[in-house]
């Protein structure tokens, strides 16, 4: 965060069910943090609303929390993209991360 | 260095000799000397940066979508800081590079390792992967695993299918193996490819060799072999290929008894990648494409997408010819981790093929979706392992239905596939006319295995377990009688079709389609046109 900014950051959350047929697994871990490491904001991933909250952005430590089909993956981001940056991985996860089928072609 | 001999299985025929390509160099070799914690940070994360860059070489010349992906997941996790920082603080407290490594991803891969899910724990391979690549350059081992030169002969403890896959067999080549089993994934590859390979050769002690001389026919290794062996050899190898013209010719004409009965030949494959090159004339269409290989890669299940583009990748190749893809036939000798039951006590009676996927719907549904969704750019059919009882095919049927329906729903383009079964177990075979399949395809290795109760690669039982016995040839006749008097496809899908030997003995049990390896189809073709199938 840059030293210079006076204002608070702003602040955001939001939650989304897992509904990945094996969980948060290698796939679907690197898209979250791929998409994660897009927005400038500090983004918080936790299984509970009480955290532990790890961070979002760090694929060793979204693999290791291990997370299972059927959780509720809470994010809270802190910075100036921080809402778009949780509507943008709440909407990755309700997607079922893009893996389903819907587009109908190659 | 003195020729030495080595024994084991034959995996797949034919012979090699080549240069020697070692598959594991092994924790390389002497230890380092250490330096300062500045220096053995600096030497760390200039063997990561250097395995990073390796990775990023062997992505961008994955050549499907499962490498790939495997790929980008180790190289996602090696650019996370976080993953050599606990290496790195072991380092600041005085620990040499090479074993801070080894401490600090020990904890990660043993916390992996004791997961509950399957799947996680899996993952505990791929950081023991990335651990080594990153050791190799801390070591100076890395390049250890350099390009195969042309005719080399891969050998190590065992192979995986990937590597396989990866390797550029094009101007020939072997494989020579300490473990294996001739039932593995990679002797398949290796069968349909044509590349020799022997396995279960026992300790290979390869460090003071840089030939091999592989006898894939014998499952016989020579390690440096002297005069006589290279003549021996190449007196084989002109035979050989003398031997092969004729069945190259054979294989791109008709498939057509003596009397003039026309047969089908159509082919075995596990990858879309093994149609390279082959041109689809030599066949009829495909009769088994197996589908463990798209299952068993490092990062879990392949998605809907990725599977509907293999399956499609193989009905464009067919170009309108019939292609049978079967459901994942996991289990029994073929494991898939995270998605077989790890240690049942006899894994051939146990939760595999239709009564895993029956198991497992929610993986079952995504394969029964991505083939429905092919099957509308191809004649695909589909084919269920291992069933037992009418009701497991009335379950999968209905589940088929509903995945169509729902995709209708959608608006996604798909097609309702013909849905067969492979006849393999006895209970099956016995009362074929129970099942409502719209087509039959004999499993002969398994039935083989089922009938008589001997495996064949347990070496005492091998002979016993011989698909001309007669109880075999039997259940042969009467599917094949059965597809006859309802008007449906019998087919024989296992080894024995490919194999001319067997060839007078099905065509007289009534078989009139045989699906095998590709490098077989002009051998039974001759074979063929010298019988008489009403005789």
């Amino acid at each position: 965060m840059s030293a210079t900014q006076k204002t608070p950051a702003p602040h955001a959350a939001g939650t989304a069910l897992l509904t990945h047929a094996v969980g948060l697994h290698a796939r679907p871990s690197v898209k979250l943090t791929k998409l994660a490491k897009q927005f400038a904001a500090r983004i918080d991933l936790g299984l509970s609303d009480a955290g532990p909250w790890i961070d979002a952005k760090s694929i060793v430590k979204v693999m290791a929390a291990k997370a299972p089909q059927g959780s509720t993956l809470h994010f809270r981001a802190e910075g100036a993209d921080a809402a778009e940056a949780v509507t943008a991985l709440v909407g990755l996860v309700e997607r079922d991360f893009d893996e389903g089928a819907g587009d109908g072609g190659a | 260095m003195a020729a030495r001999e080595l024994t084991g299985q034959p995996a797949a025929p034919g012979i090699a000799l080549g240069p020697i390509v070692r598959i594991d160099p092994g924790p390389a070799g002497p230890a380092r000397a250490a330096g300062t914690p500045a220096q053995e940070a600096a030497a760390l994360e200039a063997a990561a940066a250097a395995a990073l860059r390796g990775l990023a070489d062997l992505q961008a010349a994955a050549q499907d979508d499962e490498a790939a992906a495997i790929l980008e997941f180790q190289i996602e996790m090696l650019r996370d800081p976080a993953l050599l920082e606990p290496a790195m603080q072991a380092i600041g407290a005085g620990m040499p590079a090479d074993a801070a490594l080894h401490a600090a991803l020990g904890g990660q891969i043993e916390d992996f390792a004791a997961a509950e899910d399957a799947y996680f724990r899996a993952r505990a391979d791929d950081l023991r992967d990335l651990r080594d690549r990153v050791l190799r350059h801390l070591t100076g081992a890395a390049g250890a695993r350099a390009a195969m030169p042309p005719g080399g002969i891969l050998a190590g403890a065992d192979l995986t299918p990937s590597r396989f896959l990866e390797t550029d067999w094009r101007a020939g080549g072997g494989i020579a193996l300490a473990g294996g089993s001739p039932a593995s994934h990679v002797a398949m590859l290796a069968r349909a490819r044509g590349v020799p390979m022997a396995v279960g050769l026992g300790t290979l002690a390869l460090e003071d060799h840089a030939e091999a001389l592989v006898d894939g026919d014998a499952g016989r290794v020579v390690l440096d072999p002297g005069a006589a062996e290279r003549a021996a050899f190449a007196a084989r190898a002109a035979t050989r290929q003398d031997a092969r013209a004729a069945p190259d010719a054979a294989a791109r004409g008709p498939a057509v008894t003596a009397d003039g009965i026309a047969v089908r030949v159509l082919l075995n494959i596990a990858h879309p990648a093994e149609l390279d090159g082959l041109d689809p004339a030599i066949c009829d269409g495909i009769g088994l494409v197996r589908t463990e290989l798209l299952f068993g890669g490092a990062s879990g299940p392949p998605d809907e997408e990725a599977q509907y583009r293999a399956y499609r990748a193989i009905a464009d190749w067919a170009a309108g010819r019939p292609v049978t893809i079967r459901t994942l036939d996991a289990g029994g000798d073929k494991p898939v981790a995270g998605l077989t039951e790890p240690g049942e006590s006899n894994p051939f009676l146990g939760v595999r093929g239709i009564r895993l996927s029956l198991a497992r719907p929610e993986i079952f549904a995504v394969q029964l979706r991505a083939l429905a969704r092919a099957a509308a750019h191809g004649e695909i059919k589909v084919m269920l392992p291992m069933v037992t009882a009418p009701a497991e095919f009335r379950a999968a049927r209905e589940m088929l239905a509903t995945e169509v329906a729902a995709l209708r729903a959608a608006d996604v383009a798909c097609r309702m596939p013909a849905l067969g079964i492979m006849v393999e177990v006895p209970a099956a075979a016995l009362a074929v006319e129970s099942f409502a399949a719209d087509f039959f395809s004999i499993g002969s290795n398994d039935l083989t295995q089922y009938v008589t109760a001997s495996a064949r690669d347990i070496a005492g039982v091998a002979a016993l377990a011989d698909p001309a016995n007669p109880a075999v040839l039997r259940l042969i006749a009467e599917v094949a009688a059965h597809g006859a008097a309802t008007g449906r496809e019998v087919s024989v899908c296992g080894d024995m079709a490919g194999d001319p030997a067997y060839a007078a003995s099905l065509l007289a049990a009534g078989i009139r389609s045989f699906s095998m390896a590709p490098n077989a189809v002009g051998a039974v073709k001759l074979a063929l046109a010298a019988l008489e199938a009403s005789a």
